[in-house]
């Protein structure tokens, strides 16, 4: 099943990468682009019986290894999962 | 004496606190692979700076799963003494081992440069030989050493005197100018509530001889050397 999961630094956590490419962007031109957060994006391939299976198995990896919950938050999409 | 300097893939300053533990300290040093399945009898474990599995993911991420770490764990929770140095330090705060996390600089550059931090607390095996103040002058060598946690865990840190090191001027005073990477008050190394495990930024082992411009960095290791000493136990 394929999953993706996307990091994002928390709202109260600076991004100085983020940072970095919004003044790129203004002195391009692009003067609307007001903010850039910068995160991580992964595609998982997980062998699950059912979108729950899979939702789970990825929220436990994300919480262990792919985001540190100290600064990042995570969102997890499953294919086949319209969502709550 | 018997430190522990533990190698992951990556690491590259795992020489340096092998030469100051043992060629400049005259201690007993082992090199500990980070599959290794014990500690060898060490009485001190340093987990030494570089760029642990590449700094994949995150700094620090991936090593702290290392089969070894289990062991350190294990010997941090019996009361044994254990510093991680940079590469080190990110590895503690990913393991849980110290609290906080450790961002990109504030101006994303790497910094390589001589800096100053002043010892707040006298009350670890590392820098019980220190006097509380004292100002030490010590390299750093990082991307991501931009101390971080939340404002409730950085009050709970101040109040149970967990900040070991701040970043300092030359005469011991904070200012912004001084701080090199742009952490949360001026943190370049904090302990846990044990007291035991240390964390830290800057490289003490690359101060321990004349020759490399600074000598300063010895505090840590003839502190911990005179703490086991004189407590005879690990």
């Amino acid at each position: 099943m394929k999953t993706r999961v996307f990091v994002t630094l928390k709202p109260s956590v600076f991004d100085p990468q983020g940072r970095t490419i919004v003044e790129a962007l203004g002195s391009m031109g692009y003067a609307s682009v007001h903010d850039v957060r910068q995160g991580k994006y992964f595609e998982l391939e997980v062998a699950a019986a059912t979108v729950d299976e899979a939702r789970a198995t990825v929220s436990e990896v994300a919480d262990k290894l792919l985001a540190n919950p100290v600064i990042e938050s995570y969102r997890v999409e499953v294919d086949g999962d319209d969502g709550p | 004496m018997k430190f522990a300097v533990v190698e992951f893939p990556g690491s590259n300053c795992d020489h340096d606190a092998y030469h100051a533990t043992k060629h400049v300290l005259g201690q007993d040093a082992e090199f500990v692979w980070h599959k290794d399945a014990d500690l060898g009898g060490a009485d001190v474990v340093v987990l030494p700076g570089g760029f642990s599995y590449g700094d994949y993911l995150r700094t620090g991420a991936i090593a702290r799963f290392s089969p070894v770490m289990a062991r350190v764990r294990e010997f941090a929770d019996a009361g044994g003494p254990v510093i991680g140095i940079c590469n080190g330090f990110q590895v503690l705060l990913e393991a849980g081992l110290l609290e906080g996390a450790l961002l990109r600089n504030r101006d994303l550059k790497f910094l390589c440069e001589h800096v100053h931090i002043r010892i707040e607390r006298t009350d670890t095996p590392f820098t019980a030989g220190a006097v509380a103040g004292q100002v030490l002058r010590v390299p750093i060598a990082h991307g991501e050493g931009n101390f971080h946690a939340s404002p409730e865990t950085v009050a709970a840190l101040e109040a149970n005197r967990q900040v070991i090191f701040r970043y300092c001027a030359e005469d011991g005073e904070l200012s912004d100018r001084s701080n090199p990477n742009g952490s949360v008050s001026a943190i370049a190394g904090i302990c846990n509530a044990g007291r035991n495990v240390v964390g830290l930024m800057p490289h003490p082992e690359r101060a321990c001889e004349s020759m490399l411009g600074s000598t300063d960095g010895r505090v840590l290791f003839e502190s911990v050397i005179s703490s086991i000493a004189a407590t005879g136990v690990v």
